[in-house]
């Protein structure tokens, strides 16, 4: 395919997978990645588009693990165009969207809707997940080697955990000559029960079910056994407690091939948010309590949990971040509490959240691309790592930020169909400019400027 | 201050305008000071008055539109606002569930812009939903909403009345032990006593099995407690000890199910344990206050013969129920745009 030429100057480079972290020049062209560093003005090619970089930072694109199309079958929340204008507009350039769609994605005809669908209407690069089991419905393994051949980026049942111990294992040893890992949802739902938020002071004083930390911990102990004594490939989605980091922490010391990620939410925002506030320190429910756009699964849990996520993530027991994207229709969300659907909204505000975690010093930027990128491109495999490297030949999935721009989280802005987030009206500093796949601007954003062409001043 | 609403009776008048925070919902407890309760109890005490009346009938809601919006069953609550809204002339309307557009699948939301459209002032609802009654007051422009039981949460009224209870008995409530008894964990009225009480000076002991005590609410770190009520609640699961020294007893309804949930191995050890008993009684203070929500399982969390015997303010509970909701209808119907 043909593309244009684009240089970037003097803007930040960050990549992860060379240890870099310096101010350059990065070249563009055919698709690729041409050069990066100091670029001298004879080797950009005449007709070449520059873009002034200065201020910003330039990062290979963002890859989501995890996120919710809704297509097929759920089209009215979310559509594989919407959803991935917001993840171009978020700044990422890969999406693997979990197969919780009706139908489920557990065979290779749906797995080929998606990318044909992905190809019609899609921005970004759209890697579908295949189910763990027939119809996600607990019982009988999928065709997992018909899925793997069909190209799916890793085996799932999210949205419910593969609750059967027993098929849990099988499912891990069967898939272990597959190469691609199991992520598992995990929840005891014979502890969190009915429960529509954390455990805790905040649950009990608004009368909701509180789902208490054990109900993942326990399960996401049982899935590191069961790794170790099958040898298959473990994957922690949307990790949440602080007692779960541990857990993680040590299968990785005994070797174990077990990873984990981690949502932006379940790192910036806390139960207390349930009860309206904003998360200021409110003690009382005022009127705005019951916020339903904070009814996410995991639940939003306490700060001494953040701070321990947080921690998790610095220290690399937790490999990646990842959205959990889950967009929802109003209706789905004007309701009880109890009533309203699990999910936020997230790849539209993930970079902006995110970076008040650099700003107040609890990660360093670098870490914080590297679990965007490298992070997630490891847990996909060998071949996905080209698309988070700026490695020159490489194909040129890149987004680029400006890490001071401050905003206003405004829903109605949204490429999302799914406006439902708690962080609207929130001020966030941290904003994506461009977004570039395959060596196309897939996203432009306020902040993008271009200088004169190359050659045709 | 002076009211465009009168009651015919200047005394009244002039209780009720005093000092009165204006507020346009009754969702929580949690967002009323000390004060603004003395204030409800003593408009609760001039309603009262009325209610001992030959004719029980003021115009201080006339030409007002009360729904009492109901999706559980409820006896006391429900008429107890009914009557509350028919003494001060208010036009009451009840609406439950069953046999409303609720059985078609209309959403509360959609039901409250309808009941909303037709004019109504105000919004009695019970809903098996916590925050049902947030939903209503956010998502509504101009409909008051008073709180009746919300699932687990809160049950402010009855706090309100219980408070009036203790306060009408013993004078007050300042360095009064409290003793609440039985499944604390699925009550929005302990929730909404607990909150009341301690707020108003008393020192609350909590008892019953530990499966069915919210965990969080004793814990030290719980700063939601900490920080509005400025003392932590007590817990000790021997009811025998608990209740010694006591000048109020509260025992909860124990509903069956929650045997079958796995929380009590048996309804007999349950009795065993917690029921209030005469023996018990006899270890708190004489004249202890022996309370209930209602309704009732005599036999289980409370014996026949306390349940009706003579510490039992059980129907006080009742009578000043319709006091304190007329006072709770008052100020809330009536509203900000009726004083100038």
């Amino acid at each position: 395919m043909e593309t244009e030429s684009l240089v970037i100057r003097q803007a930040r480079i960050i990549d992860p997978s060379r240890d870099l972290d310096q101010v350059g020049d990065i070249l563009i062209g055919n698709g690729e990645i041409l050069a990066t560093g100091s670029l001298g003005s004879d080797s950009i090619p005449d007709g070449t588009r520059v873009i002034d970089g200065t201020g910003l930072v330039v990062a290979p694109g963002f890859i989501d693990l995890h996120c919710h199309l809704r297509e097929p079958g759920f089209e009215y929340k979310e559509t594989i165009a919407a959803g991935s204008r917001a993840g171009a507009k978020g700044g990422f350039t890969t999406l693997c969207a979990m197969p919780n769609t009706d139908p489920p994605i557990d065979n290779a005809a749906v797995v080929e809707f998606i990318q044909q669908k992905a190809r019609q209407d899609s921005k970004v690069r759209i890697l579908p997940i295949g189910c763990v089991t027939k119809g996600r419905k607990g019982y009988e393994l999928s065709e997992m080697e018909e899925l793997a051949s069909a190209g799916v980026a890793c085996f799932s049942d999210d949205g419910d955990p593969v609750f059967d111990a027993n098929l849990m294992k099988l499912a891990l040893t069967y898939s272990s000559d597959l190469g691609l890992a199991i992520s598992n949802h995990c929840q005891d739902k014979s502890l969190s029960c009915n429960g529509v938020m954390a455990e805790g002071p905040v649950a009990t004083h608004l009368g909701l079910d509180g789902i208490p930390a054990a109900a993942e911990e326990a399960m996401i102990a049982r899935d590191i056994a069961l790794a170790e004594s099958t040898g298959g490939r473990l994957h922690v989605a949307h990790l949440s407690t602080a007692g779960s980091v541990p857990l993680v922490r040590e299968a990785k010391d005994r070797g174990l091939s077990v990873t984990a990620e981690v949502c932006p939410h379940h790192l910036t925002v806390t139960d207390q948010w349930v009860l309206g506030g904003k998360g200021a320190s409110a003690s009382v429910a005022g009127s705005l309590a019951y916020d339903t756009s904070t009814k996410v699964y995991p639940p939003l849990r306490s700060l001494n949990d953040v701070e321990a996520l947080i921690k998790g993530l610095a220290d690399g027991v937790i490999d990646c971040i990842a959205t959990d994207h889950a967009p929802h229709d109003l209706t789905s969300k004007q309701v009880t509490y109890q009533d309203a659907a699990f999910g936020i909204s997230v790849l539209e505000t993930a970079l902006g959240s995110l970076m008040q975690l650099v700003h107040e010093s609890k990660l360093s930027m670098v870490a914080l691309v590297d679990r965007l990128t490298l992070g997630p491109a490891k847990i996909l495999g060998e071949s996905y790592k080209e698309l988070a490297t700026l490695q020159p030949g490489t194909t040129a999935d890149i987004v680029i930020f400006d890490p001071e721009h401050e905003w206003t989280v405004d829903t109605s802005q949204f490429e999302s169909k799914g406006k439902n987030t708690p962080l609207d009206g929130t001020k966030l500093k941290g904003r994506v400019v461009a977004t570039i796949v395959g060596g196309t601007i897939v996203y432009d954003g306020p902040g993008l400027q271009f200088q004169a062409e190359k050659g045709r001043a | 201050m002076s009211l465009s609403r009168t009651i015919d009776t200047p005394e009244i008048e002039e209780a009720l305008a005093a000092g009165t925070t204006i507020r346009k919902h009754v969702l929580d407890l949690d967002d009323f000071s000390r004060e603004e309760i003395h204030d409800v109890m003593n408009s609760a005490r001039s309603m009262k008055e009325v209610l001992g009346r030959d004719i029980k009938k003021v115009p201080a809601l006339r030409g007002k539109v009360v729904v009492t919006l109901f999706y559980e069953a409820s006896t006391r609550t429900r008429i107890s606002f009914e009557e509350a809204g028919k003494v001060l002339s208010a036009d009451v309307i009840n609406m439950s569930a069953s046999g409303s557009s609720t059985e078609k699948g209309e959403s509360l939301l959609n039901t409250g812009l309808t009941i909303q459209a037709m004019g109504v002032d105000t919004i009695v609802i019970r809903h098996p939903h916590s925050g049902a009654p947030y939903l209503l007051a956010q998502e509504l422009d101009t409909v008051n909403i008073i709180n009746a039981g919300d699932g687990l949460h809160a049950h402010p009224t009855q706090a309100l009345l219980d408070i009036y209870t203790v306060q009408d008995r013993l004078g007050g409530l300042e360095g009064k032990k409290i003793v609440i008894v039985g499944d604390v964990l699925h009550s929005r009225v302990a929730r909404s006593d607990i909150w009341g009480f301690a707020k108003m000076g008393a020192k609350v002991v909590l008892s019953g099995p530990t499966t069915l005590m919210p965990p969080d609410l004793l814990l030290a770190s719980n700063s939601i407690i900490q920080s509005t009520i400025g003392s932590l609640v007590e817990f000790d699961s021997d009811l025998d000890q608990a209740i010694e020294g006591a000048d109020v007893v509260m025992a909860l309804r124990l509903q069956q199910e929650r045997q079958n949930a796995g929380f009590l191995p048996s309804l007999r050890e349950y009795i065993r344990r917690w029921q209030v008993t005469d023996e018990r009684l006899s270890r708190a203070n004489p004249g202890a206050l022996v309370m209930h929500p209602g309704p009732m399982n005599e036999g289980i969390e409370i014996s026949n013969s306390i349940a009706h015997g003579g510490n039992s303010v059980i129907e006080d509970q009742v009578t000043n129920g319709v006091a304190v909701r007329m006072a709770l209808l008052y100020h809330v119907t009536t509203g900000p745009t009726q004083l100038d």
